[in-house]
């Protein structure tokens, strides 16, 4: 039986824990709001440019095509790129994302294929690196980011394009939460290279006959060949927002429940506390009670 | 003049314009191109420069470094990897901005690159002149 001291402590202590907890709820609402602003303000860009992409690839000469948009013919190495949060405590967020990207790893190592990673911030590399560390080949910090930007996409982009271009993979896939809702994130692979474009042409006779009339300059295939280039940091720019959103929801709902449990816990130890007073109280009475009638 | 079409300039990390524009002067890759409402329908890429659009009687200039426009009868839009307006433009980022576009044409690698960064260099050049 803990003394009543020791049940005053862990109240205390309890208290203090749901204060944090309550704090860094707050404080995940606040950036969540801005994270969610961030990848709003992100889409018009990237729908224009799906559309255009669309439209272009309706229409490009496939044999010349770029290799980031055929592929290189080989299915051989997979690049994962494992996009996780800086931080912890944020639910199963960063678990979930990895543990998508490990299953697909396992099967791609199971099926003869070779696997390199690339993590995007640093849970993903802790989480990966017990059974696939010898397989992380570039890791990406971002911690000393507060808000990310588009140049960190470029970034992790033209690294990818550079490695691509260096024949180290064939295939690259993208891991990322996808933001649902506040307490839904779904983690999501996104293959970059080859790129899947929209199908501007398949049975969508108004997108096709709006792409036909377009003249390019320079002609199509080098439009689309930057174009490409252009997209694939636009695709991981979208990624680094989409998780961002998610990971402070994730965080915000995880710290929520967290204040709740503390709550319930600080009812639970109080009524401890207070039947153990009254029966501290008792005792003692019994005593007095008791040592009076002997005299 | 046949009137006004919708012209929209975005980053990807937000919107910088949007409205109903009487001209634009934008520079394409392969020439610098003024636009009217009625335009037949381009899609071009961008090197670095400045965009000049008159939105309601006002002129408007923007700095972009590279990106693409698609441009149809009734509207133009324009991707822009980064944009600056020139009222956010100061000595310090033109500075900035020379740098890293001196260093990218000291390391292009085929004559297009080199193209794309001298002209950036170029214009930057006659802004910092200007801002400083």
């Amino acid at each position: 039986m803990p003394s009543l001291k020791d049940l005053r402590n862990r109240i205390a202590s309890v208290k203090a824990t749901r204060k944090i907890t309550k704090a860094m709820q707050m404080v995940a609402a606040a950036k969540l709001r801005r994270a969610q602003e961030a990848a709003t303000a992100a889409r018009p860009y990237a729908e224009r440019m799906d559309k255009v992409l669309g439209n272009l690839n309706a229409r490009a000469n496939r044999e010349g095509a770029s290799a980031l948009l055929v592929g290189n013919g080989k299915d051989q190495v997979h690049l994962l790129v494992v996009m996780t949060a800086e931080r912890g405590l944020c639910g199963g967020f960063n678990t979930n994302i990895a543990k998508l990207a490990r299953a697909d790893a396992q099967r791609l190592v199971a099926s003869g294929k070779t696997v390199k990673i690339m993590t995007v911030g640093r849970k993903g590399a802790d989480n990966l690196r017990r059974d696939l560390g010898k397989n992380i080949v570039e890791r990406v910090d971002l911690r000393g980011v507060r808000q990310v930007g588009f140049a960190n996409a470029d970034e992790i982009g033209q690294k990818l394009i550079a490695m691509f271009e260096a024949g180290e993979f064939d295939v690259a896939t993208l891991y990322f939460a996808e933001f649902k809702s506040v307490i839904a994130q779904k983690p999501t692979a996104l293959q970059l290279i080859p790129a899947k474009l929209p199908e501007a042409a398949a049975g969508d006779g108004k997108k096709a006959e709006a792409g036909a009339v377009y003249e390019y300059e320079p002609e199509e295939d080098k439009i689309l060949g930057y174009l490409l280039k252009r997209n694939i940091t636009t695709q991981l720019f979208r990624g680094l927002l989409e998780n961002a959103a998610s990971e402070q929801g994730a965080r915000m709902s995880a710290m929520d429940s967290a204040t709740r449990n503390a709550g319930e816990m600080i009812n639970k130890l109080t009524i401890k506390y207070n039947r153990q007073r009254q029966a501290n109280i008792t005792k003692e009475l019994i005593e007095i009670i008791s040592g009076a009638e002997a005299l | 003049m046949a009137g006004t079409f919708k012209f929209e300039l975005v980053s990807p990390e937000r919107i910088l314009i949007s409205g109903d524009a009487e001209q634009a002067v934008l520079p394409g890759s392969e020439g610098q191109m003024t636009i009217f409402a009625g335009h037949a329908p381009v899609v071009t890429t961008l090197r670095p420069g400045m965009i000049e659009v008159a939105i309601g009687g006002a002129s408007k200039k923007i700095f972009v470094k590279s990106g693409f426009a698609e441009i149809d009868a009734e509207r133009v839009t324009v991707l822009a990897e980064k944009a600056y307006e020139a009222g956010e433009l100061d000595a310090a980022r033109v500075a900035e901005e020379l740098r890293t576009a001196e260093a990218e044409l000291a390391d292009a690698k085929d004559d297009e690159a080199m193209l794309m960064a001298a002209s950036a260099v170029e214009q930057l050049r006659a802004l910092g002149g200007k801002a400083a």
